[in-house]
């Protein structure tokens, strides 16, 4: 084992044998909770669906799933409306069905073809929905981060009290683009909310060995940006972080971080678990996070509170599954672009031929 | 102004003119970028827009070239159509990924339902001893890109109206304007509103012995030889080629099928070139047997820019250097 250099700042946090029994729902709204609860299982089945899809080899284009992250962008779209706008990074399947995007077009989009959230020219990592609020997302770690700047500057000019939400990983905050971003977003008092989803790697590198210290949060600090950092897992504790970071920035206060720990049960790309890839990931690492499970912590809980009970859980697992195989089975039949695509797309207008 | 309609204007006035259009005709318009609110930066370009519309719409910035530019590309997809402005074309290097990996690519990748509508100016400020990281002229870096709208104005009018016409179309432009080029004074009309995906590059004057191409301010030295050398009879075609991508290089090949003999200027490297690349084009489609002479292309060495003035006078591409070559190549 390489040194480490990191400062271990996050506590239990970033310790699975921590935080691993069912939330705290005292005081939430039930019907909230089944959403919640429905909504991480539609974007933990369709990845899981993904993972298969890939292993047949009828996903072709990179997929990066973020099985075990469910709650992080369930908890914040509960606070967003379609006309904030959303932008994503490589794993954003979660964050465009989280908005309600349609699980039918993210199907079609994965398997490349042309009915699409983005007509089959973008694939898993390219995805939007603007009907939804999502604006995008992109591969180029932290590449959307100043988009969502400029986007929050047109919300703050347009003066509706519209939002916008910049997810990334903690890779991307060892980008430049990140630091200027928080500091244009601080400086000009910006209404966007930066949501670190820090599951510990970047592609195969754990961030003891990339940061001197584990609590990406440091960096809002130093910008003078207001601060919660929350179990990634824990869909409550998230959508309260999310309430009260967007409900400042609704009323013009400036932008917001939201820190939320968590881990990827499946690898950087694809449907392995990089247990054999990195220094330090391994099984016995993984099998302890997925006692961190946010769906299971979840169902427990409304289990336990009489809101539910396991047949009706057992019932929503095989809505979904069934809705998501529809899907799937759609998206195998329908066709692909046609020809045209690859030159029509490239500018908005086109007078004279390529 | 002349009954004509026509005021005498410099080429930096009438960026400055296609500015106040712009901002005064279009609420969605905002300026970013560093030095905006100092006399410093940008010449005679944008003086007092601040003044004039507010730092609201007119922004200096954090010296963060990317989230500038990339908070742009945001806005531009949000109904807005910023320009963001580098003062030095250097420094936009920084500002890449927003430029080539986002802004070039979200139309196509998106499936045309995201069009960053964002204009994003580079000026060239170059001689007087700046050196290697104050002197680059890169568009044909930003050319090689599909998605991209490159424009190089070299007379005062399109100084003007290619910022309006770029600033109103849809897809991102980059915008370069030369610092060299700010003095000269031409005839300007009143702003004329164009689409930019329907223009094309021009002939400026017709010729029949050989064609000059060039953008920007070669296009000017190109220009001040065909002046000197229509003395001696010779008798030069200019194509202004203010539009790099999509590059329309039909008007050169027009041109070369009536003179045989083609010179390319461009103030910038060739492997890979501007310069290279329309005679490439040329000689494809231009049949062997209509070529006088093989085509000349005239760029700056394959060095950075030096410092010291006698380097300076043997890098930068001159009149005479021009002259020189059309004499040449009509003489064999």
């Amino acid at each position: 084992m390489y040194p480490e250099y990191s400062v271990k700042e996050l506590g239990f946090l970033s310790d699975p044998s921590f935080h691993n029994s069912p939330i705290d729902i005292r005081g939430c709204d039930a019907d909230t909770l089944q959403h919640q609860l429905r909504m991480m299982l539609i974007i933990r089945v369709a990845e899981e669906k993904i993972a298969q899809l890939v292993i047949e080899s009828l996903a072709r284009c990179p997929c990066h799933l973020g099985i075990g992250q469910e709650a992080i962008a369930t908890g914040i779209s509960s606070f967003l409306r379609a006309t904030d706008r959303v932008f994503g990074a490589h794993r954003s399947h979660s964050h465009y069905l989280a908005l309600g995007g349609s699980i039918t077009e993210l199907m079609d989009e994965i398997l490349g073809k042309a009915s699409g959230c983005s007509k089959g020219m973008g694939g898993s990592m390219h995805l939007y929905g603007k009907e939804v609020g999502f604006a995008g997302s992109v591969p180029i770690v932290a590449g959307t981060i100043p988009l969502a700047v400029g986007a929050a500057l047109a919300a703050k000019k347009d003066g509706n009290g519209d939002i916008a939400v910049s997810y990334f990983g903690d890779g991307a905050s060892e980008e430049g683009s990140f630091h200027e971003s928080l500091n244009l977003a601080s400086s000009y008092k910006l209404p966007v909310l930066f949501v670190c989803e820090n599951n510990f790697y970047a592609s195969h590198l754990d961030i003891s060995y990339r940061q001197p210290s584990d609590r990406i949060s440091r960096f809002a600090d130093a910008h003078n940006i207001p601060v919660e950092l929350v179990d990634g897992n824990d869909v409550v504790a998230v959508a309260n972080a999310a309430r009260r970071l967007t409900t400042a920035m609704r009323e013009g206060q400036g932008p917001g971080f939201l820190e939320a720990v968590t881990y990827r049960w499946r690898g950087h790309v694809g449907p392995d678990e990089n247990i054999d890839v990195g220094v330090r990931r391994k099984v016995e690492d993984i099998d302890a996070w997925k006692k961190r499970d946010p769906i299971r912590r979840l169902a427990d809980a409304m289990v336990a509170a009489g809101i539910m009970d396991n047949n009706a859980f057992k019932a929503v697992q095989t809505d979904v599954e069934t809705e998501i195989s529809i899907a799937v089975e759609n998206a195998r039949t329908a066709p692909y672009p046609g020809n045209n695509a690859l030159t029509d797309y490239v500018f908005a207008s086109l007078e004279r031929p390529l | 102004m002349s009954v004509s309609g026509l005021k005498r204007s410099t080429y930096g006035e009438a960026i400055l003119e296609g500015f106040t259009y712009l901002l005064e005709n279009h609420e969605e318009v905002f300026v970013i970028g560093q030095g905006l609110w100092s006399p410093w930066y940008v010449g005679s370009s944008m003086t007092d827009l601040d003044k004039k519309f507010g730092i609201e719409r007119v922004m200096d910035s954090p010296v963060s070239e990317l989230a500038c530019t990339g908070a742009a590309v945001g806005a531009s997809l949000f109904g807005y159509r910023p320009i963001v402005v580098h003062p030095r074309m250097d420094f936009m290097l920084y500002a890449m990924d927003p430029i080539v990996n986002q802004a070039a690519k979200w139309s196509h990748m998106l499936g045309g339902q995201a069009h960053p509508a964002v204009t994003i100016r580079g000026i060239i400020n170059r001689g007087g001893e700046q050196g290697a990281q104050h002197s680059q002229a890169l568009h044909s870096w930003f050319a090689h890109i599909p998605g991209l709208r490159v424009v190089m104005p070299a007379t005062v009018e399109d100084a003007r109206d290619l910022l309006i016409a770029g600033t109103l179309c849809d897809d991102p432009v980059i915008y370069i304007d030369d610092r060299w080029l700010y003095h000269i004074e031409e005839d300007l009309s009143p702003p004329r509103i164009h689409d930019l995906a329907s223009l094309g590059n021009i002939v400026r004057r017709e010729g029949k012995d050989i064609t000059l191409a060039a953008s920007s301010y070669s296009f000017h030295q190109c220009q001040q030889a065909a002046d000197e050398l229509a003395k001696e009879g010779i008798d030069c075609e200019l194509v202004d080629l203010r539009i790099l991508n999509p590059l329309d290089i039909d008007p050169v090949i027009e041109s070369v099928q009536k003179t045989g003999n083609l010179i390319v200027v461009d103030g910038g490297w060739q492997t890979c070139g501007l310069a290279s690349e329309v005679v490439a084009g040329t000689c494809v489609a231009v049949d062997p047997s209509v070529w006088s002479n093989p085509p000349v292309r005239i760029n700056l060495p394959a060095t950075p820019a030096p410092t010291s003035k006698p380097l300076e006078e043997l890098y930068y591409i001159n009149t005479e250097e021009i002259i020189t070559a059309v004499r040449t190549m009509l003489e064999k």
